[in-house]
Formats: structure tokens, C-alpha cells, sequence
């Protein structure tokens, strides 16, 4: 016999997603879901922002990777609290790890929790973690044309983020070209260039998350 | 890779269904796929090849229908199909506020079982 279903293949996954999302609306926790390629710069990106932010908000991190625990250890040497998921080989994070992560945090004394998904620019952008807002990171060396290859990460993607902007005169990459490609694709997403390290375009960004932690903040929501 | 995690999620849908009505075995499942996602036909089906065996789906056949990319414009109430570069811009009046109507499904339509 037929049987109807019409229902999300990742139905479960985006249910406890929403589950996730509201535990985080009900104490005005911003989330944001930071996704790049491995050593485009996600946890330099991290630390950076830890430092433009500390002093106005409480920050927690989760940090989704295949195996180790370096970059939980890294952030935490920052004072900061830090939840390790180790995926076992997944190449992303779903949102039943999410919520396992997060009942190590105290919600009601943190007002943004930064997830470090796994290093990929394919696979975390078709899962739904509960976060308020993707923003995915490409960096200098991986060249112009990334957009053109993972066209979904850039369309899902709240903002971008264009890190190790200071080595842009040894690479032969394209602003304008890679600006115009993304513009298709995503043509409300804010494009922040940066060197993470360095701390240089650290402040644009960090305003343009702290706006969108204050609008969490006032249950304005994402 | 994460094709495995779709195709395990369809697995269980149909499952679910099946046991709901009392059926043991499904011979059939149809799902659709928006091509703005990031799975590809061949691994879906490689992965469910996989999964299916020793399971009441064991030789049900995998049907997939990609679905078109399809947003209409906020500004000009302009509807149009698009392909993966071309999404974010209104081709009648330009602007760029527009929603996508279709293109990022990732849905289990309907299953045949006894």
C-alpha cells in the first residue's frame, strides 16, 4: 500500500534544533554557528572575538571536532568556558550534540555561546543546530573561487567573513570577483574582511554580533 | 559524506511509517531533494544501499525527484526560477530581498509497504 508521509528527512534532527533554539531564546543566549574549511581560521576568528567582547558580555564556546580536545584547551586558557565534541568521524555537528553540550553550560549567566562546527564547507550547512545565525569564514589562501564551489555555505550564511585579509598581496585572489559572487548568492550577507590574529577587522564584526547579541538580549530575537 | 546521515534519516521516516500500519516489509520510497542543498543523488544512493540491508526496506528502490530552485522577490512580488549563483538577485527589478520559495528540500514524500 502507498503511505503518505511529506514530512523532512532531518525532521528529528531539526526538531530538537527548535528545542535547542528555544531553550536559547528563553534566556536571551545569542548562538552563532561559525563554519569554514580546517585552518581557514575558525578558532583564531574565536579567540579574537572572545577578546573585542569579554567585557561587555558572558561567552561560552562549543567546539565540534573529529577528534582532540586542542581548541576547547586553547579557549579555555582564555578564562572562557569551553565544551569539547569530539564528532567520532562525523563531518559535522547535529543538534542532539548541541543540546548534550549545552546542558554542561549555565544558559541564565551567558549571553553568546560561539559553536566551532567541524572544519567543512559542504556538510554543516544542511543541518540546523538551534543557533540564531550561520557565518562562515573564508580565508585569503583558499582562493577567490570557493563560492563557486560550495555555493549552499555562503547562501545560508548570515554574514561572511574574509580572514587572513593582511596576506592578500601574496595571493592572487580577486575581491571584487569573489564580492560579486557571493552578492549573488547571498545579497544581505555582510562580507567583514579580517586578520584574526593580528586583530585587524576584529571590530566591525564584533559590533555586528554584539548587535545582533543585544537584539537576544531584549527577546527581539534573531 | 553526510549523505549517510540523510540516508539514515529516510531509513527511519520509512520505518516508522511502515510500523504505524502494521506493514513488514517496503518495497518503495520517494523523497525530494532541492539542488541548493549539498547532497548528491549518487552517494544518497550509495549510502542507502548500504543502510537498507537487513532492515524491513531490504529491497526497497530509492526514488529521488530534485527539485528546481524557485524565489520570489520581496519588492516586486516577481516569482523565478534560479539556478545555484544566481539566487539572491531579483532579475525583473533587481532588488535583493528575496525569499526562496523552493531549492533547499530535504523531505520523504511517501513509501510503498505491506
Amino acid at each position: 500500500m502507498q503511505i503518505e508521509i511529506e514530512q523532512r528527512i532531518l525532521a528529528a534532527n531539526e526538531r530538537l534544533a527548535a528545542e535547542n533554539r528555544a531553550r536559547f531564546d528563553e534566556h536571551g543566549v545569542f548562538v552563532v554557528d561559525l563554519m569554514a574549511s580546517p585552518g581557514a581560521g575558525k578558532t583564531s576568528t574565536i579567540l579574537a572575538t572572545i577578546e573585542a567582547l569579554r567585557d561587555r558580555y558572558a561567552i561560552a564556546v562549543i567546539e565540534g571536532d573529529i577528534a582532540s580536545k586542542v581548541d576547547a584547551e586553547k579557549v579555555r586558557a582564555h578564562g572562557i568556558p569551553a565544551v569539547q565534541i569530539n564528532t567520532g568521524g562525523a563531518c559535522h555537528l547535529e543538534s542532539a550534540m548541541i543540546r548534550r553540550a549545552v546542558d554542561t553550560l549555565d544558559l541564565a549567566e551567558l549571553d553568546l555561546i560561539i559553536i566551532e562546527n567541524v572544519g567543512n564547507l559542504v556538510c554543516p550547512s544542511d543541518f540546523d543546530l538551534g543557533e540564531h545565525a550561520k557565518v562562515m569564514i573564508l580565508s585569503v589562501p583558499e582562493g577567490h573561487d570557493k563560492p563557486y564551489k560550495y555555493p549552499n555555505i555562503f547562501q545560508v550564511s548570515q554574514a561572511v567573513i574574509l580572514n587572513k585579509y593582511d596576506t592578500m598581496s601574496v595571493f592572487d585572489f580577486d575581491e571584487a570577483e569573489f564580492r560579486e559572487v557571493v552578492r549573488g548568492l547571498n545579497g544581505l550577507a555582510p562580507i567583514f574582511p579580517m586578520s584574526a590574529t593580528k586583530g585587524e577587522g576584529v571590530q566591525a564584526w564584533a559590533e555586528w554580533l554584539a548587535g545582533r547579541v543585544e537584539d537576544a538580549k531584549t527577546g527581539r530575537g534573531a | 559524506m553526510h549523505e549517510l546521515g540523510i540516508a539514515s534519516g529516510i531509513l527511519s521516516s520509512a520505518i516508522t511509517a511502515a510500523e504505524n500500519v502494521g506493514a513488514t516489509t517496503i518495497s518503495s520510497v520517494d523523497v525530494s531533494i532541492g539542488v541548493l542543498t549539498e547532497v548528491m543523488e549518487d552517494a544518497l544512493q550509495f549510502a542507502w544501499d548500504e543502510l537498507r540491508q537487513g532492515t524491513m526496506a531490504e529491497n526497497a528502490a530509492l526514488t529521488v525527484t530534485m527539485l528546481g530552485a524557485r524565489s520570489r522577490c520581496a519588492d516586486c512580488g516577481h516569482d523565478y526560477e534560479h539556478g545555484r549563483y544566481d539566487a539572491a538577485r531579483c532579475p525583473s527589478c533587481g532588488s535583493y530581498v528575496v525569499m526562496l520559495l523552493q531549492g533547499r528540500e530535504l523531505d520523504i514524500n511517501r513509501i510503498d509497504a505491506d
